[in-house]
């Protein structure tokens, strides 16, 4: 448990530095929602080569540590209904709202923006009725 | 220089989330689930990751980016409907799977069929997003 902490901690510092240099050196909010919703639905513009290389290193860099630190699991369910249902909510969701946990969450409320808490409280609190819903009382995760 | 400099911070990024275990959806769950065997380690990576998000804020003033332009102004802070709405719905989808966004991309190699499905879903629902909101806008 202890250690789990301490990971967090650091994965965390990873995380802001990545954030620090997206905004310092190419002057745009680390918010991967709006990286991939962009490129998705096309309004990205002239960012979106910037982009496209964002998500590549999100991807590669991982699954290289993963093979040296030996193999991982996200541990998701194995209802593949959920599943899909709930990328269709978070695709859906985090564009209607302009973010997600990385852009509203680390990028808003570190600049102390309204959006960003209102943003932070809603979603925690969703997710938590989500699992009770979906877990406690309907079993289907 | 701007690709190269965007691939570092999505590869530092991705790095982060799996350092911090926030690939693995059960420690996303874990610290939604307050009646369950709470799990608090997703504070401890938004403090971490908080703090150098905050001093990088904080050295903005008064400078412009290291490849030119301007740093995005804060955004008019009104909080509406879409927000409000948006928030939710992501919220119900993050307890229900136990991924967002960025980790939903950064464990896709290990994700195995469970994580192409979460990936494909979400792809088509930021698709279908900008004509949901003009539907709502109109209404």
């Amino acid at each position: 448990m202890q250690q789990e902490w301490i990971l967090g901690l650091a994965g965390g510092g990873l995380i802001g530095i990545a954030g620090a240099i997206y905004l310092l050196v190419n002057g745009r909010i680390m918010g991967a929602s709006g990286i991939i919703g962009s490129v998705v639905d096309g309004t990205s513009g002239n960012q979106t080569s910037e982009r496209i290389w964002f998500i590549a290193g999100l991807f590669l860099l991982p699954t290289l540590l993963s093979f040296w630190v030996g193999p991982r699991d996200n541990f998701i369910t194995d209802n593949l209904w959920a599943i899909a249902a709930a990328g269709i909510l978070v695709g859906v969701g985090t564009r209607l709202a302009n973010g997600c946990t990385s852009g509203h969450g680390i990028c808003g409320m570190s600049r102390l923006s309204l959006r960003g808490f209102v943003a932070t409280v809603f979603y925690i609190g969703a997710g938590g009725l989500s699992i009770i819903l979906f877990k406690h009382l309907l079993g289907v995760v | 220089m701007r690709g190269l400099f965007a691939f570092i911070a999505g590869g530092l990024f991705g790095a982060g989330l799996l350092v911090s275990g926030m690939t693995d959806s059960r420690k996303v769950q874990g610290w939604l689930d307050i009646f369950g065997e709470w799990d608090p380690t997703l504070a401890f990576v938004m403090g971490g990751a908080m703090l150098p998000m905050a001093i990088a804020w904080r050295i903005t003033r008064g400078r412009n980016p290291a490849l030119g332009g301007l740093f995005p102004p804060k955004p008019d802070q009104r909080v509406g409907r879409n927000l409000v709405l948006g928030s939710i719905l992501f919220g119900a989808g993050w307890g229900l799977a136990g991924l967002c966004p960025g980790p939903s991309v950064a464990s896709l190699s290990y994700g195995g069929i469970g994580g192409i499905v979460f990936i494909l879903s979400m792809v088509g629902g930021m698709w279908a997003a900008p004509m949901l909101r003009s539907r709502l806008d109109a209404a």
